[in-house]
């Protein structure tokens, strides 16, 4: 089986890759506003500490697993042993869980990056957003139609990936890392130069910047850290595991692990420049402070970013395509991840061509996604998301540190990684990963589900909560038994429960 | 922008965009 997989064409090809798939809409929409409103540049204390106590722990984990048993997530813990299966289909279902949403904002971002020209919003960003945009309906049951604009920006991004994808590993993903992440990059510095040289920008990154040390005594602060760390990794739901699967022989484990950590968050500190100095000059524009101006996630992109682009001296519309690019090109390399996750644990255990196997996917995928180019995509897409972060990837992620760290040989895990690494991890990382991230990742899931239950979620009735959060969950959860239980291939049956030793 | 702010930032990316350039470099070196 092994033979008919897809391998990485060069060590930086899985590099780009797994960096372009960490890199996502998060790290623009989301960093920059996280760290911001806990404690700003102190906050970069928890962040880098939860990064190397975490985040590049994992990683490594799951490159020296999945290089090792070379298949994705069910047939990796599958092989581990045989009733672990169901936690590589969970985790395969929380990809499709989150593709199918993923897939319909990058879709928003194309449409505005077409609005971006002409400013189409006008001076009124966030009722053009929820009202002609969207044309948001009242509530999450009631779905309005489907919003052919955003319908055809849907389908053009799930072309994209079906193209990408259907040129495999070395042709398709690969490739097209190596195309998009180098745009990325050079959209974003463009927008933060152009920003830096703008009036109030200093002061956009004081507020960024500006260290609160009295934050670092707040729990929730710890806590905010390393849930940034953990969400915009793409660990835990087979991502990760996936792309490593695809490792020739000879490759290496802890440097590629921290490229992937250290790039992803390299990036996001350029997202908080650039981000933070446009909403500096803009607050300037007011005359209001910047923490007056700061959003992130939806709100910033689609709502406050367009009002700062009003509001620029020149170039506006340049500016706004640029900003629109860099989140068309982080959002596609990261869905194109996310897809392979289906394609390939799907392929490895029934044995299916690459080809059908994708043709399905895609299809199912896009009928499922056309819920979020309704009046009331928003809602649902806000609620699943919620759900799905919250409760499927930490319990995944859970699920897998404690399985993998205290029922399989870690230090076995930790030499065979070491074998084949530039340079070696210590007996820190088993540390880490027995006792620091199973310990943090339990107190992240307490405190978010204590909050859920006692303040609700974004003022969403329970009725909203059970059937759009409750039901992904539960349809991600009895896929997933499904999908274990059905017979695969040969190859694939034969060594599933083997107890694979490292 | 404040003489804190500064040098957080500049620690910040020195960490980050520095031990990225290191990683890189070892893998160059290496290969």
């Amino acid at each position: 089986m092994s033979n008919e997989r897809g391998q990485w064409g060069s060590r930086m090809g899985f590099v780009v890759a797994a960096i372009g798939s960490a890199i996502g809409l998060g790290n623009i929409w989301r960093f920059p506003y996280v760290a911001a409103s806990n404690g700003g540049g102190a906050f970069l204390i928890p962040y880098l500490f939860a990064l190397l106590t975490a985040g590049i722990p994992i990683l490594i984990l799951e490159f020296a697993v999945a290089h090792r048993i070379k298949t994705s997530a069910p047939g990796c813990f599958g092989k581990i042993s045989k009733r672990m299966e169901v936690l590589g289909w969970g985790q395969t279902m929380i990809s499709f869980g989150i593709i199918v949403y993923y897939v319909a904002i990058i879709g928003w971002t194309i449409n505005y990056l077409t609005y971006s020209f002409s400013t189409a919003w006008g001076q009124d960003a966030g009722g053009f957003f929820f009202g002609e945009f969207l044309n948001i309906s009242d509530s999450p049951f009631i779905l309005g139609g489907l919003n052919t604009k955003m319908l055809i920006a849907l389908a053009l991004v799930w072309v994209i990936n079906y193209v990408v994808l259907m040129g495999g590993i070395k042709s398709g993903i690969e490739k097209a890392n190596k195309i998009f992440m180098p745009l990325l990059i050079v959209c974003l510095v463009i927008v933060a130069f152009r920003g830096l040289t703008l009036e109030g920008a200093m002061q956009g990154l004081d507020y960024f910047f500006k260290p609160n040390f009295s934050a670092l005594k707040d729990p929730t602060v710890w806590l905010a850290a390393y849930g940034q760390i953990f969400y915009s990794l793409s660990i835990c739901f087979g991502i990760m595991i996936t792309y490593a699967s695809y490792l020739p022989e000879k490759t290496d484990i802890v440097n590629n692990a921290f490229l992937t950590g250290l790039g992803n968050c390299s990036f996001s500190l350029l997202s908080g420049i650039a981000v933070f100095s446009v909403l500096g000059y803009m607050a300037a524009q007011q005359g209001v402070a910047v923490s007056e101006v700061s959003a992130g996630g939806i709100g910033l992109a689609f709502v406050v970013f367009p009002m700062a682009i009003n509001a620029l001296p020149g170039a506006n519309g340049i500016m706004g395509a640029l900003f629109f690019l860099c989140l068309i090109f982080a959002g596609l390399s990261s869905s194109m991840s996310i897809m392979e996750v289906l394609v390939s644990s799907v392929t490895d255990k029934y044995g299916a061509p690459r080809k059908v196997v994708l043709t399905v996917v895609t299809i199912l995928g896009f009928a499922t996604s056309l819920v979020f180019v309704t009046g009331a995509g928003l809602y649902i897409l806000d609620i699943v998301d919620h759900f799905v972060n919250t409760y499927a990837i930490a319990i995944s992620g859970l699920i897998e540190i404690i399985f993998i760290a205290w029922f399989f040989n870690l230090e076995d895990v930790r030499q065979y990684a070491n074998g084949m690494s530039d340079f070696t991890v210590g007996k820190w990382w088993n540390f880490t990963l027995k006792y620091m991230t199973p310990v943090l990742l339990s107190v992240m899931f307490i405190f978010n589900t204590y909050i859920d239950f006692t303040k609700g979620y974004e003022g969403y009735s329970i009725e909203a909560l059970s059937v759009f959060g409750g039901g992904t969950l539960a349809i991600i959860l009895v896929m997933a038994f499904v999908l274990k239980s059905i017979k695969g291939s040969g190859d694939h049956e034969q060594f599933i429960g083997e107890g694979v030793k490292m | 922008m404040s003489g804190s702010a500064i040098l957080f930032a500049v620690i910040a990316i020195g960490i980050t965009w520095g031990g990225f350039g290191i990683c890189l470099s070892i893998a160059a070196k290496k290969n």
